[in-house]
């Protein structure tokens, strides 16, 4: 007899003596982490949620910073790095917001003042500083002022503001206006000239004194127990005319993954990533190997000419350039990933594996109770499927969980070309996103690495579980 | 007795060079054997190995296409029939092998062996069946029933694989059995359990057997017949203590001197063993067969083929016997 020690094996056999490998454990261990997280994921964020979110609208994610690192590098790099603070009025009153409005007797004005306090306790000045304003039933746009007070008691007025419309949003790290006033402030405190750039945010979050000229020298004013302030004062008019304002003071860090370009949170790509990637690699997996198996018992049953036509159509499909022909396919038609996985199986239904399980087949054709079935009048398809298949199956399964991390690659690698699936976040995506972004280039290191490590990761998971089955069912790499 | 089987000049060729521009070669595996087995008779085919005792058991159970000659079971011819019409004959005949480590799927129970001959024949409900497998372990002697039906085959013992095999090959409650060579790979101390078995199962249900073997010392338990192979040809037929007592062919004579003889009087005596081996079948000896190692060979040996010579109930094919 040969390797083909196989047919003892139930799979119960199979799970229990591949926990018994420390790299079976480990690979199981991995990949039953992966799929709870596909589980949670999945529930969490359910597929049309996860494609809105993703391909969708600021309104998801603008309160969220561009650009950030993971949470967890603030323990690397030994900085308290910003985290976002909001501070929305719509939710007082409550801890650091005040707002007070008092109407003018005798005509439909009304005086707000709104005051927005917050602690800024980190390292670091943050990314961005935005206001948003929700204003209601007014008859002609209000009209406020805007006070940035430091802790150390600075008080600087950044613009006077006329709300246009009911979700205005003043940028005002970006606003000229607001940097122009930041400059001058700036000049006030330090009397002296700089050529050197400072950005509006760091002029806002810093200690004022000489050190404010050079980005060099520049120190965060910590504001300990005192507040830094956000003062609204204004004017609205009309009857039940009501203004609220949000503050957002963007981070640096966001999340277990960070952030792109687009202000998306990675972590949710990465894990969505992990079911697309999972059920996409076993799927093609399990069905090419399910399809060679059977194409290559037909082959070696049968032979003649059965055997001859499959065999000069594996060599033809050995010699088609697979995946060229899977980009012209997929750059034409934009194809979803369902139609992806299709077109992955036509393209590989004869491949070279065919070859050697058709070899095992013409020897475990010719095997006595193969014979002895004839004999007792079993026909060839029953033949096929019951005494040949089950008896060739479990040599096939290490080649089968070992081609997983493939068909994963595949996928990452087409969507990485901007031709895998156009909705769902996928691991491929991300790392196109951050090619085209340059992430590398501009040092957001996260953007690319987390998502190839998802790859790494993944892949590892069934290699292991791979090499470990492969223990099991070819005796002949077994340790002792 | 009723006649069963009969198979006339049978031949199988084993195409072994396919003949694109020049002639094909063939391997003549069975040159021209013809049998006849009455109801419940057991029947050994004894001879060396290549000689074609198991192709022609193979080919008379339809498991090869025969390439001549003719084979009829009960009144019918069924040497060319078609697989599809051929379901009552795979009932009626079956086969035990030679290996039973090998003839046994490894993924099965014992149960399930037992019951694809039965599913395949669309025999009995699920409880009948039951019944049957039980009753089959039981005739074979693998008890309790329960404890043997759950075992996958490498739990068992060769001797109770080989059981296994009987109780697959008489499930169907079978006319006509062949038995390739079914103790040959078991140890010495059960073959005689195994052809006990046989023999009582024979008795008692009737069957007929073709018991193929190369040991001769075997045959006595079991059959009343002989047939003597060598290189494809039947060379002598008879019953089995004639042929024993009294061998006709010299090569039969080659054989019953070559058996161990457990006299230790005769331990010096010198075997008159044949010298050289068996032909090739590709391209055999013209004449007799038997000649290049035949201590009695004439002239018309090497030239023509001897033909079957009646001699009382016996069979011999040589020129000794027959007329020139």
């Amino acid at each position: 007899m040969s390797t083909v020690a196989g047919g003892e094996f139930s799979a119960k056999a199979i799970i229990k003596e591949l926990l018994s490998y420390k790299s079976g454990l480990l690979g199981v261990g991995i990949l039953l982490v992966l799929t709870a997280l596909s589980i949670y994921i999945v529930v969490a964020i359910p597929y049309n949620k996860a494609i809105e979110m993703w391909r969708g609208s600021e309104k998801y994610w603008i309160d969220v910073p561009r650009y950030a690192q993971p949470v967890w590098i603030k323990y690397f790099v030994g900085k308290n790095l910003p985290e976002t603070i909001i501070i929305d009025s719509r939710k007082g009153p409550g801890v650091g917001i005040y707002k007070a409005i008092t109407p003018i007797h005798g005509t439909d004005f009304k005086q707000v003042e709104i005051v927005l306090s917050f602690e800024y306790n980190y390292d670091d000045f943050p990314s961005e500083v935005n206001l948003f304003f929700y204003a209601k039933n007014y008859t002609s746009p209000p009209l406020v002022k805007i006070y940035w007070e430091k802790p150390d008691g600075q008080k600087i007025l950044l613009k006077t503001y006329a709300i246009k419309k009911p979700d205005a949003i003043l940028f005002i790290t970006i606003d000229e206006e607001i940097t122009r006033t930041l400059e001058n402030f700036m000049y006030s405190v330090t009397k002296k000239e700089t050529e050197e750039y400072i950005p509006p945010q760091a002029i806002l979050f810093a200690v004022d004194d000489e050190s404010m000229a050079s980005m060099k020298t520049i120190k965060v004013l910590k504001s300990g127990s005192k507040y830094y302030r956000l003062i609204i004062k204004g004017i609205m008019q009309g009857k039940d005319a009501d203004i609220d304002a949000k503050l957002v003071v963007y981070g640096k860090v966001y999340g277990w993954a960070g952030t792109d370009h687009l202000r998306r949170d990675i972590g949710l790509a990465l894990l969505w990533g992990i079911p697309v990637a999972i059920s996409f690699g076993l799927s093609a997996s399990l069905i090419t190997s399910i399809l060679h198996l059977i194409i290559a018992t037909i082959s070696g049953y049968y032979g003649g000419i059965v055997d001859s036509i499959i065999q000069r159509m594996t060599e033809i499909y050995m010699i088609i350039p697979f995946l060229p022909f899977l980009i012209i396919i997929s750059a034409f038609y934009k194809i979803d990933i369902v139609i992806l996985l299709v077109v992955v199986i036509v393209l590989s239904i004869f491949s070279g594996g065919i070859k050697s399980t058709r070899a095992l087949v013409m020897q475990i054709k010719s095997y006595p109770y193969i014979e002895a079935a004839k004999a007792y009048g079993a026909s060839d398809l029953r033949i096929i499927l019951m005494y040949i298949i089950p008896k060739i199956l479990p040599p096939l399964i290490p080649g089968l969980i070992g081609a997983v991390p493939g068909f994963v690659f595949l996928e990452a690698g087409l969507s990485f070309l901007g031709l895998g699936d156009p909705y769902l976040p996928t691991w491929g995506k991300v790392i196109n996103d951050a090619y085209s972004n340059g992430a590398m280039y501009k040092g957001y290191w996260w953007w690319l690495t987390l998502p190839s490590l998802m790859l790494i990761i993944t892949s590892i998971a069934f290699a292991l579980i791979g090499f470990a089955l492969d223990k099991i069912v070819n005796p002949k790499l077994r340790e002792l | 007795m009723a006649k069963l089987l009969e198979i006339k000049g049978l031949k199988k060729y084993f195409e072994i060079k396919k003949g694109f521009f020049s002639k094909p070669v063939f391997l003549k595996a069975v040159d021209g054997v013809s049998l006849e087995i009455k109801k419940g008779e057991a029947v050994s085919i004894v001879g060396e190995s290549g000689c074609g005792k198991t192709t022609l058991g193979k080919t008379i159970l339809r498991l090869y296409e025969p390439t001549g000659g003719k084979i009829v079971f009960e009144g019918r011819d069924i040497t060319h029939e078609e697989a599809k019409n051929l379901m009552w004959y795979r009932r009626a005949a079956s086969l035990v092998q030679q290996d039973p480590y090998g003839s046994l799927p490894s993924f099965f129970t014992i149960y399930k062996i037992l019951e694809e001959p039965l599913i395949i024949h669309k025999v009995g409900t699920k409880e009948e069946r039951r019944e049957m497998i039980y009753k089959a372990l039981e005739a074979v002697k693998l008890t309790p029933v329960d404890f043997f039906a759950s075992k996958y085959p490498h739990m068992l013992s060769g001797g109770q694989m080989q059981r296994v095999c009987l109780a697959r090959a008489i499930i169907l409650k079978p006319k006509f059995i062949v038995a390739d060579e079914p103790v040959s790979m078991l140890d010495a101390s059960v073959r005689i359990e195994i052809l006990k078995l046989m023999r009582e199962l024979q008795e008692k249900m009737g069957v007929s057997f073709i018991y193929i073997t190369h040991d001769l010392a075997t045959t006595r338990y079991f059959s009343e017949k002989l047939m003597i192979m060598y290189a494809g040809k039947a060379v002598e037929k008879g019953p089995i203590e004639k042929v024993i007592a009294d061998p006709l062919h010299p090569y039969t004579e080659a054989l019953l001197n070559a058996i161990p003889d457990p006299e230790p009087e005769n331990r010096k005596k010198i075997r008159h063993v044949p010298p050289g081996e068996p032909p090739n079948l590709v391209n055999p000896p013209p004449g007799c067969r038997f000649h290049p190692r035949c201590p009695r060979a004439m002239d018309i040996c090497r030239e023509k083929e001897p033909p079957e010579v009646k001699i009382g109930d016996r069979t011999v094919a040589c020129w000794l016997y027959s007329e020139k």
